[in-house]
């Protein structure tokens, strides 16, 4: 019996494979794609971000079932789902949870790329693919959190779309160009439903097919950041790679689990997560005249938020206002320009010397400490702090050219380690 | 080395962490929505005191009844004064344009304050009230300053100073002290669930469904495990 | 390469267990995404019973309710047009009510609880417009062997004044009619019968 069915899927799947490159694919990207053998923890993070995409793609079509993006029932429709809607808390709770972890996952990652220094040569244009992406994510995520409209929802879009206003000469036409309307209104909710719900998806989605696919035709980098491919055995496989199907399908499915584990803990015993991963505020219904008093970003903006607010002083006639616009902004486009500013001789931190380390340690103390002051509101002291903190952060980039040819490195090995 | 580090890293933490805002410490709510009991007397008291002013149009009376383990029957003679079908919402007949004019705001509508407010907020606010003849309600609170709500539950705690102590002539409310934040401790509560009725489900769902994951983690990798063996 | 061969056995007993609790937790995952199709607690609530009140209404007239966003019609029947549902069972497709929609009270020739008052969904089992009202004994329009009735414009089909389907027309069955009690002498209540499963 179990032969018969066996013996009748292998012919359906040779009927499809004669029409189309089915196998051709599956060995090429699963089966015989060869990728090195060291992969350790830092590695899991491309498949869990696949992972959480999916669980936001699924959930969100169906919270779109019921959700209304209507500025005078938006706010009902939600409620409406957490109630009266079948396992709608459910559905909402995995969606939110997943906006979460989605940046937590795609922060790793891109630590990852940045440590063992995966943006290097041949390897640029992947890393400038997974910028897009995570632009592309920071739009998904600020136009999706207006769609509740809350108080943090309604007035978070409102500041954000005005610091487009601070831009000279185009920026307040600027702004009533995205808005749609003299401020954010039903007409801005209603575009930024269409942005959340199928543009921005489908932008991901080629994204991310060109992402892995510039990955898969130069081959993965490793934790040692040597080429696994300059080793090959008789067969002409790296003899330090392994075939992704069945090492890292087996590795990786534990990981996905333990992410599951780790959003149902969330989902199911603090969604709120103390107000970081739905804000108290956002419970009360927008209100076009009544601002909070402390409006801030979600938490995955906190760092860049900071850095906008570190700009306090009006240098050559720019106003202060403009310039912490411009940083923000630098802040996050100066990452595309990692492969060029490294001039480091090795990739992986792994073979670097202090110099670097201390660099990169420097860097990841002062991006948490922005992200940290970006939940608060601002003091002179925490000023102070973040103004110190967004020098250490662009001085990271900008100097990076000259430390990294000084940086004295340690020999490479020729096989992983 | 790390234990400078983390040591200073705490003091600054703690510099850091001072908020530059001041207000009253709230009073601890210590609710517990699993206790039935406590929900239904917090239901009673909201019907009887809140829903004239306030709607909490999210929260329909059958959820209510299932979740509190009350009879529909017994929910329409008894908790229904302002809608006829069981499946209705809590709304209220108050416009919110006649609710301005007559006291300068609309009450809020109840369905989620206590996930905007928190129930210690709320707690402290329903023990918060004194007399203050210089409002128009005669009362003023310590954890809203100049709020438009009157003391509606002042026949219960009867009336304080800004003291804490009874008020020159009045009488004692009906409950003592401790009856009075038992009361209000209920109410919150049942605020509380309003606020999200899937509270009383999650928690158990959640533990079956973390259960189940840690085994599907153990067989997976076990599953690595016996399959890396050809891997050196 | 390894010392000891690959133990096969082993290997499939693992993956056989481990790919039969991700179904398992794969198909439980999806329960909550099939069931939230379900009506929901609002869809409940707006399609939950309605009271009608019978009192006003004279014989031979018919009022209308709306339950569930369908027509439901109560129609208060004279003697002459119960008598004259006994007489009309030749031509009907359907006289026992064998293959159509109602409660177990109305498999009879009046199809009501109560003989007096025909409580009917007013949508025609064809392609669901709702019919006229023709309750004259010998309509001038429906010709003389009329016996009173549902007329449906849409294609023609013809219901007796217990809803029940003319044979030779294009509707299949006879009318629903839906699930319902009296809850006092004059208020009925549509949605809900006094029969399990209603």
């Amino acid at each position: 019996m179990k032969s018969v069915i066996v013996k009748n899927l292998l012919g359906l799947r040779n009927w499809v494979d004669e029409r189309f490159p089915l196998m051709q694919l599956w060995n090429e990207h699963v089966g015989q794609y060869y990728a090195p053998k060291n992969f350790n923890f830092w590695y899991y993070f491309g498949v869990l971000a696949l992972v959480v995409l999916v669980i936001q793609i699924v959930t969100g079509i169906w919270l779109v079932m019921s959700y209304k993006p209507d500025a005078n029932v938006a706010f009902a429709s939600v409620e409406y789902i957490m109630r009266d809607v079948e396992w709608g808390w459910l559905i909402r709770y995995m969606h939110s949870t997943g906006a979460s972890f989605f940046f937590i996952v795609i922060y790793l990652h891109m630590f990852r790329g940045i440590m063992y220094g995966s943006y290097q040569k041949p390897r640029e244009l992947l890393w400038i693919l997974g910028m897009c992406l995570y632009l592309a994510l920071m739009a998904e995520a600020f136009f999706g959190y207006l769609l509740p409209w809350g108080q943090m929802s309604y007035w978070g879009a409102q500041v954000i779309i005005s610091l487009f206003g601070a831009i000279p000469f185009v920026g307040e036409t600027l702004s009533l160009w995205i808005r749609g309307d003299y401020v954010v209104s039903d007409i801005t909710l209603n575009r930024f439903f269409a942005f959340h719900v199928i543009a921005l998806p489908f932008a991901i989605a080629g994204l991310v097919v060109l992402h892995i696919l510039a990955l898969h035709h130069v081959g993965s980098n490793n934790p040692d950041g040597i080429d696994i491919k300059a080793n090959k055995n008789a067969q002409g496989k790296p003899v330090d790679g392994i075939p992704f199907h069945p090492y890292y399908t087996t590795k990786d499915a534990p990981a996905v689990v333990a992410l599951l584990i780790l959003m149902a803990v969330v989902i199911f015993f603090a969604p709120e997560m103390g107000g970081y991963f739905l804000e108290h505020n956002n419970f009360v219904p927008a209100d076009p005249l009544k601002t909070p008093e402390h409006i801030a970003p979600v938490w995955y903006f906190t760092p860049f938020y900071s850095i906008l607010r570190a700009n306090t002083v009006n240098f050559f006639m720019v106003p202060a206002k403009l310039w912490g616009v411009i940083f923000m902004g630098l802040g996050t486009m100066v990452f595309f320009l990692l492969p060029w500013l490294d001039k480091g001789k090795v990739r992986s931190i792994r073979y670097r010397g202090w110099i670097y380390k201390t660099a990169l340690g420097l860097f990841v103390v002062s991006f948490l400490i922005l992200g940290y002051l970006g939940l608060l509101p601002p003091t002179p002291a925490r000023t102070a702090l973040a103004q110190v903190c967004t020098v250490i952060y662009f001085l990271f980039f900008l100097l990076m050219p000259f430390y990294t040819k000084w940086d004295k490195t340690k020999p490479v090995p020729e096989r992983v380690t | 080395m790390v234990k400078i580090i983390t040591y200073l890293g705490l003091i600054f933490w703690a510099q850091l962490s001072m908020s530059a805002e001041g207000g009253t410490k709230l009073m601890q709510a210590n609710v517990d929505i699993a206790n039935t009991v406590s929900l239904q007397n917090g239901a009673k008291l909201f019907i009887n005191y809140c829903v004239s002013c306030h709607s909490a149009e999210y929260m329909r009376y059958n959820r209510m009844a299932k979740d509190l383990g009350l009879s529909d029957d017994m929910v329409k003679k008894n908790l229904m004064f302002a809608s006829d079908k069981i499946g209705d919402t809590m709304t209220i007949a108050m416009t919110p344009d006649d609710a301005e004019q007559w006291f300068g705001v609309r009450p809020p509508d109840l369905s989620v304050i206590a996930r905007s407010k928190g129930v210690d907020y709320l707690y402290s606010f329903l023990n918060g009230f004194y007399v203050d003849p210089s409002r128009p309600t005669g009362v003023n609170n310590h954890y809203y300053p100049n709020t438009a709500m009157p003391h509606v539950l002042w026949e219960l705690q009867g009336l304080l100073d800004n003291h804490g102590d009874a008020y020159q002539t009045s009488a004692d409310g009906e409950m003592t002290p401790v009856q009075y934040q038992q009361a209000t401790r209920d109410l919150v509560a049942f605020l509380d669930y309003v606020g999200e009725p899937a509270k009383l489900v999650r928690y158990k769902i959640g533990f079956w469904v973390i259960a189940f994951l840690l085994v599907l983690f153990l067989v997976a990798c076990m599953v690595k495990k016996e399959y890396w063996k050809d891997v050196h | 390469m390894s010392s000891d061969s690959i133990d096969m056995e082993r290997r499939q007993f693992l993956t056989g267990t481990a790919t039969v609790l991700g179904g398992v937790g794969a198909s439980v995952a999806a329960i909550p995404f099939v069931s939230t199709f379900q009506p929901s607690a609002r869809a409940k609530a707006i399609g939950a019973p309605v009271e009608a009140n019978i009192d006003q209404i004279e014989p031979g007239q018919r009022v209308t309710y709306k339950w569930r966003g369908k027509p439901v019609w109560i129609v208060r029947r004279t003697e002459e047009q119960l008598k004259a549902l006994e007489d009309s069972t030749a031509v009907l497709a359907d006289p026992e009510s064998a293959k159509s929609i109602q409660p177990v009270f109305a498999e009879n020739s009046w199809r009501s609880l109560n003989r007096e008052y025909l409580v009917l969904v007013g949508i025609c089992t064809h392609l669901g417009c709702s019919p006229s009202f023709r309750p004259l004994l010998s309509d001038e329009i429906m010709g003389a062997d009329w016996q009173g009735g549902f007329y449906c414009p849409c294609h023609g089909s013809k219901f007796d004044l217990s809803g029940r389907v003319y044979a030779g027309v294009p509707a299949p069955t006879n009318m629903d009619v839906p699930p319902y009690k009296f809850l006092t002498d004059t208020r009925i209540l549509i949605g809900e019968s006094e029969e399990a499963g209603s």
